[in-house]
């Protein structure tokens, strides 16, 4: 184990995406990004919905979350998220029709439109087309 | 004794029962497969929730939530998660039997919200009230499911309509074993661990904003977990049950052929000696 390695592993209801040691780690946090070195001081916060970066073995890695929260204790930062994808798991046309599906509800503004949902669409969606740059 | 007709009658009848009995074998086989990969695949997400959510407790012991206030109970909510289908040996009637135990157990008014069909009709037809009802779930329940299945649940609880649910489920172990269980869903309860230190913690925003986030989603969760176990249990106790069924269909038919055998035997004796004395008779 490297010196100053941090213990990540991110969950999802599905499954377990990664499971290793990395070097940092920046995180969507309620109040904005948010860096988490080693020996961080013991953390709880809520994520938002974003793009996770982690550096593992020197190299930068994207990650796609929709929201769910992160706890930091003993050099271990455990990622509960409600679902997450790894830079190359992102389905980009996807993300890029569903981004221009919720602009396009958005921009039209109908009566029975529900606002908070499709605005989590479009965060969504742009958090992966980001991610998978 | 049994005609020969009747006896190749029985055969036919039990031959076609025991097509059936293991095509559907091998369907819950394939389905347990599947139910069993998500099953442990989702495991670890609500052991860490679970985990993370006792520590947080442990160290925030003068803090409360709504999901976690305890209220004087009025009226007792219990989740119950069945199959929509029969034909799976125990596993509705266990479920059945610890919901009977529970009702009676209580002097509080129950209400029941019952996941699958075999439990809404049984205790509809007991005439147990049924305040909620989830049908076709589905062989495959999604988290979404479960997320919808628990915000509800969530609603009635700070609603007043329940002050406290129970979710019974089956709790899969193998495709042999499985356990139903009993689980205090709300208020929430944080399992108290042995080892658990009391860490200070940095809250971001706010203990109250974490904890608005964590609470909902370990109630999600827990949901979710006990539909993907009883879904997984479900399968195993069906495909045991089939199995056995199968078992018992090629018992029944070498019992029969022997049967059958012994009275073609016994017709071709009579037969002979009906020749013999006639030949007998004409010297």
């Amino acid at each position: 184990m490297a010196e100053n390695a941090i213990n990540f592993e991110v969950v999802t209801p599905e499954k377990v995406i990664i499971s290793g040691n990395i070097d940092s780690l920046i995180v969507p946090a309620a109040l904005g990004y948010l860096g988490v070195l080693s020996n961080h001081a013991p953390l709880v916060t809520a994520l938002e919905i974003g793009v996770v970066t982690y550096r593992q073995d020197g190299k930068p890695k994207k990650m796609a979350i929709s929201g769910g929260f992160l706890e930091v204790v003993n050099n271990k930062a455990v990622v509960l998220a409600q679902t997450a994808e790894t830079e190359d798991k992102i389905d980009v046309s996807r993300a890029q029709s569903a981004k221009e599906r919720a602009e396009k509800r958005l921009s039209e503004r109908n009566a029975d439109l529900d606002l908070l949902r499709a605005e989590m669409a479009l965060k969504r969606a742009v958090s992966r087309i980001k991610a998978a740059q | 004794m049994a005609s020969m007709r009747d006896i190749r009658r029985r055969i036919k009848s039990i031959k076609s029962t025991q097509q059936i009995t293991k095509a559907m074998k091998m369907v819950a086989a394939a389905k347990l497969r599947r139910a069993q990969e998500s099953v442990v695949s989702s495991r670890p997400y609500s052991e860490k929730v679970q985990d993370v959510l006792g520590r947080l407790a442990a160290s925030t012991k003068d803090y409360s939530h709504p999901l976690m206030e305890q209220r004087e109970v009025k009226k007792v909510g219990l989740v119950i998660l069945t199959g929509d289908r029969g034909l799976c040996g125990g596993y509705n009637a266990n479920i059945i039997r610890m919901t009977e135990h529970m009702i009676a157990g209580t002097d509080k008014p129950v209400g029941l919200v019952a996941v699958g069909r075999r439990g809404r009709d049984y205790f509809r037809r007991r005439g147990i009230e049924i305040t909620e009802e989830y049908i076709n779930i589905g062989d495959n329940p999604t988290y979404i499911q479960g997320k919808e299945l628990a915000k509800r649940l969530m609603v009635l609880y700070s609603e007043g309509m329940f002050d406290e649910i129970y979710i019974l489920y089956t709790k899969f172990k193998s495709a042999m074993s499985m356990m139903p269980k009993t689980l205090k869903l709300l208020p929430v309860q944080p399992e108290e661990g042995e080892e658990i230190k009391e860490v200070e913690y940095i809250y971001e925003p706010s203990q109250a904003g974490v904890m608005n986030v964590l609470l909902p989603s370990y109630v999600e969760t827990t949901v979710y977990q006990a539909l993907l176990e009883s879904k997984a249990s479900e399968h195993g106790a069906r495909m045991t049950a089939m199995s056995s069924a199968t078992d018992n269909a090629v018992e029944i038919i070498d019992k029969l052929n022997l049967t059958l055998n012994r009275a073609r035997q016994a017709a071709i004796t009579t037969e002979i000696s009906e020749i013999v004395s006639g030949a007998a008779a004409l010297q």
